[in-house]
């Protein structure tokens, strides 16, 4: 078991594993794109001999709980219920994880901790930002990534899902726990899905007793891709993790190595056998996925925006573009019904004043996204005035429920500091730790916010764009330092920024106003705001003028 | 379903545990808010709750769980009106959960089969005289917050719609959970809950080890589990019903009652609702202490946990609001002599 099976197999291994204790594994979250690769999985589970239900993140609850059938009491005038998804099958089979809302996970998870169901949830998110809500993942044991399988490495998988768990002593139990504090993984739940997995590894085998390798199979298995030394928590001491941003090229070797903390070295050896060799290998592809982890929640939050409130159905006529409220219909049709019927006729008597209609009130979340100019012209000094200016945003954006990005521009690229998120204590925390020097990319970082901003669109957000710069652009797009041509770039990203109808600031961090920047904010058709002529107090109120009116 | 996780053999989580009990004394307290990452089981503290608290009495056939045939709503149609004992009812509100479901509606089923109009209760109803728990709580839509608001505030829900006119009781506790990294709460309902404590995973080895051991334990057999552990949830059982009796006798002297507003003032927390709870909570803590009296040393357990959700928040504040609470009592003590003795307000 020294060499876990990757790919293709490893869903093997993991459905073998996954069936033999389905409830106490929670479930199998597989991350596979539409194609043939997929239509094999799809036949392999309806060969199962477990009956899996299929569903979707758009079910109603009506179709998953049970409820009562209206059609049928229409027809007959008797009570019918139906009973739900739920009732009948004991698996199911998420198809779409990714656009699984928060509260529609919120219906899964409960039926998952009160442990009368499991689920496999096949994720078709394509880029890192697309992965099931936290809720879900959290809850399902294993992980596999069927993405790099290709049609020629699929073969029939024999899959025979009975064995006995073996016993595991307290000795392992504490290497599994020790391995997972070192990997940062801070959850129980998936030191305990290890725990079962290993104990199920080992029974596969025929042994009794856990062994080693199956310590090192599980921990790959489990706690693998939930692994994440970006902001691995430290266990011992429980405070924040450092926010260590500015290193992606996660060393493996810090992963293992043991920090120096009053650990038992006998603890520190028997973690350190623990770590399955093939883990450091899967951090790395791994962190990529789950780089967008830490906000992950309200990145969810985001894409299924609140819709508004439901108002009241209102009377109405049936037209084009206008939905019926059948409940409120039938509500305000039920009272009459005696009145309406003749005798022994049963069939539900509508009148057109009986129809409602649905109406929603739509407000969508706005998202300031922050693109923070950090290259050496800025100067620190300067530098610390738009962090200033920043926090303040950040304060009313609190006040306002409004969801913020930092995009930060510096040397040769921009990066994405922080997704759309509500929690401001992370923007904070980014914000205060961003290095300053180097060029200046204007033109990456305006691209940068774009993007964000269409797929904040995308996902039902008002963007707006603040753009704190001293304005001379000098690296290009492809982080080459020409002046001409980054002027040129930055300015064309403007327009594409005005044509994308994204409402935007520019805030002018110079000591002078700067001709460029006016010029900027005029191709952008955005409002030009000097920051040396504004205080706190004044660029919140430009700010708040400004959002007011385009939100 | 399965038997849940027993309360008492949640390892470490003092804090939630023990506000969950001081609600269970005194539900006047008015509910606890439980943050905290995920994993740490605050999910399985709610649900071992239920099988901790004792059973009321109430009539078998009441949708709303009354005492007494007296209590029961005029709509309700009473098909049976013994009274029965009943486990507290710990009532599940799920994400995305209609208006319809919460409050109640116009029940279709009868008015089409039958043609009459007939209410159908919804969760609060079902809440009544028991809890109410909200799993990540912060995801709530904003218009089913403001129900909750509205009748949690009131202890009443009213029903107008569809020509229905109905109100019945609905006094509950809540229980919220959650996880601050997915977003804030609102400040309006964030002081609606009597406590709040944050939860983390336990942070040494030897914790977590136990922790593994006993849910996996629990996972074997969780019947011989709940049974190994039954006599200790019975304990606090007898426990929580013994402080209720006592919560009358408690007598509160004028040292606590100073320190209380002492507290609240230095802080700054809004309104008189921080040092209701206060007391509330030092009471109900006093009488699971078998004490006559509430101490000092009540106040200082239980003044986190009532207060730091209260605090007039900086959003962008790192350090634990607790530990401002702390810092306000220790800064409280220290004109203090070593005995009980009050100093005068400063």
């Amino acid at each position: 078991m020294t060499d876990l099976p990757t790919g293709w197999d490893r869903l093997g291994l993991v459905l073998d594993c996954f069936l033999s204790d389905p409830q106490g594994l929670g479930g199998i979250w597989l991350r596979l794109r539409h194609g043939p690769v997929r239509e094999a999985v799809q036949n392999l589970l309806a060969d199962l001999p477990r009956k899996i239900c299929p569903i979707h993140p758009n079910l109603e609850d009506r179709a998953l709980f049970g409820g009562p059938d209206l059609a049928a009491m229409l027809a007959d005038g008797q009570t019918r219920t139906t009973p739900g998804l739920a009732a009948k099958s004991s698996m199911f089979v998420l198809n779409r994880a990714e656009c699984a809302t928060p509260r529609f996970a919120a219906r899964l998870t409960q039926m998952m901790d009160q442990r009368t169901h499991s689920i496999i949830a096949l994720d078709e998110g394509c880029d890192g930002d697309d992965t099931p809500p936290t809720a879900l993942t959290e809850r399902m044991a294993f992980f596999v990534d069927l993405n790099p399988v290709s049609l020629r490495d699929l073969h029939p998988l024999l899959i025979s899902p009975d064995c006995k768990p073996a016993e595991i002593d307290d000795q392992q139990v504490q290497a599994l726990v020790q391995t997972a504090a070192e990997l940062g993984v801070s959850s129980l739940r998936p030191v305990t899905f290890a725990v079962r997995a290993a104990r199920i590894l080992a029974g596969r085998d025929g042994r009794r007793q856990v062994t080693d390798a199956d310590l090192r199979a599980a921990a790959a298995l489990v706690l693998g891709h939930r692994s994440l030394p970006e902001d691995a928590p430290d266990i011992q001491d429980s405070s924040p993790p450092d926010q260590n941003d500015t290193n992606p090229d996660n060393d493996p070797a810090e992963a293992q190595t043991p920090d120096p903390r009053d650990l038992e070295d006998q603890l520190v050896a028997a973690a350190q056998t623990a770590l399955p060799p093939d883990l450091l290998a899967q951090l790395a592809a791994g962190h990529r996925q789950r780089k967008t982890g830490a906000s992950q929640g309200s990145g969810d939050r985001l894409r299924h925006n609140r819709r508004g409130r439901p108002k009241p159905s209102r009377p109405g006529r049936l037209s084009a573009g206008k939905q019926i409220d059948i409940p409120a219909t039938l509500r305000a049709a039920a009272p009459w019904q005696k009145l309406r019927q003749r005798p022994a006729h049963t069939h539900l008597a509508l009148r057109s004043s009986d129809l409602r209609i649905k109406s929603f009130e739509n407000r969508s979340d706005r998202l300031l996204i922050f693109a923070v100019d950090a290259s050496g012209s800025s100067a620190m000094a300067r530098l610390n005035e738009a962090k200033g200016a920043v926090e303040i945003l950040l304060a009313q954006a609190y006040a306002r429920r409004d969801h913020v990005a930092l995009v930060a521009f510096r040397k040769d690229r921009a990066d994405l500091l922080l997704p759309p998120t509500r929690s401001l204590l992370q923007a904070r925390k980014r914000l205060s730790a961003l290095p300053g020097g180097g060029g200046t990319p204007l033109a990456s970082g305006l691209h940068r916010a774009l993007i964000e901003a269409q797929q904040a669109q995308h996902h039902g957000l008002t963007p707006s764009l603040i753009l704190l710069t001293d304005g001379r652009a000098n690296v290009a797009l492809d982080g080459a330092g020409d002046r001409q041509a980054a002027q040129q770039q930055s300015n064309s990203m403007a327009t594409a920024i005005a044509n994308a109808r994204l409402s935007a600031i520019v805030i002018d961090t110079a000591r002078r106003q700067s001709p460029h920047l006016q010029e900027l904010a005029h191709h952008m058709q955005a409002t030009y705001l000097p920051l040396q002529l504004a205080d706190a107090a004044g660029i919140s109120t430009a700010v708040g003028g400004i959002l007011d009116a385009s939100g | 379903m399965t038997q849940p996780f027993p309360f008492s053999a949640i390892v470490g989580q003092d804090d939630m545990k023990l506000a969950m009990i001081l609600t269970a004394i005194d539900p006047s307290i008015g509910g606890v808010l439980v943050f905290g990452d995920r994993g740490t089981g605050k999910s399985t503290a709610v649900r071992a709750l239920a099988g901790l608290l004792p059973p009321i009495d109430q009539v078998a056939s009441c949708p709303v769980n009354s005492a007494s045939t007296e209590a029961c709503p005029d709509w309700a149609e009473l098909s049976d009106t013994s009274i029965v004992s009943r486990p507290t009812p710990v009532v599940d509100l799920p994400l995305g959960v209609t208006e319809d479901r919460v409050l109640g509606a116009l029940d279709i089923e009868r008015a089409l089969t039958r043609g009459e109009k007939a209410f159908q209760p919804g969760l609060l109803a079902r809440a009544n005289r028991g809890y109410l728990y909200i799993d990540e709580v912060n995801l709530l839509e904003d218009h089913i917050v403001d129900l909750l608001l509205d009748v949690a505030q009131s202890g009443e829900n009213l029903v107008e719609r569809e020509g229905l006119s109905i109100r019945h009781d609905a006094r509950f506790v809540m229980v919220g959970s959650g996880n601050p990294e997915e977003g804030e709460l609102r400040p309006q309902l964030l002081d609606r809950f009597g406590l709040s404590v944050e939860v983390r995973s336990p942070t040494t080895i030897d914790d977590r080890v136990e922790v593994i051991r006993r849910r996996d334990n629990y996972d074997r057999d969780p019947a011989g589990f709940c049974a190994k552990w039954q006599a200790e949830d019975a304990k606090i059982r007898a426990d929580i019903l013994a402080a209720r009796s006592q919560l009358d006798q408690i007598t509160t002297d004028e040292a606590a009652l100073i320190r209380c507003a002492q507290l609240c003032s230095a802080l700054g927390s809004d309104g008189l609702r921080g040092e209701l709870t206060l007391l509330r909570t030092a009471r109900a803590l006093a009488a699971f202490d078998k004490a006559d009296t509430v101490s000092m040393d009540h106040i200082r357990r239980i003044a986190a946990i009532a207060l730091h959700h209260r605090l007039r928040r900086d959003p962008l504040d790192e350090v634990g609001s607790s530990l401002r609470v702390l810092r306000a009592l220790d800064a409280l003590d220290t004109p203090d002599t070593t005995d009980d003795a009050e100093s005068p307000a400063p």
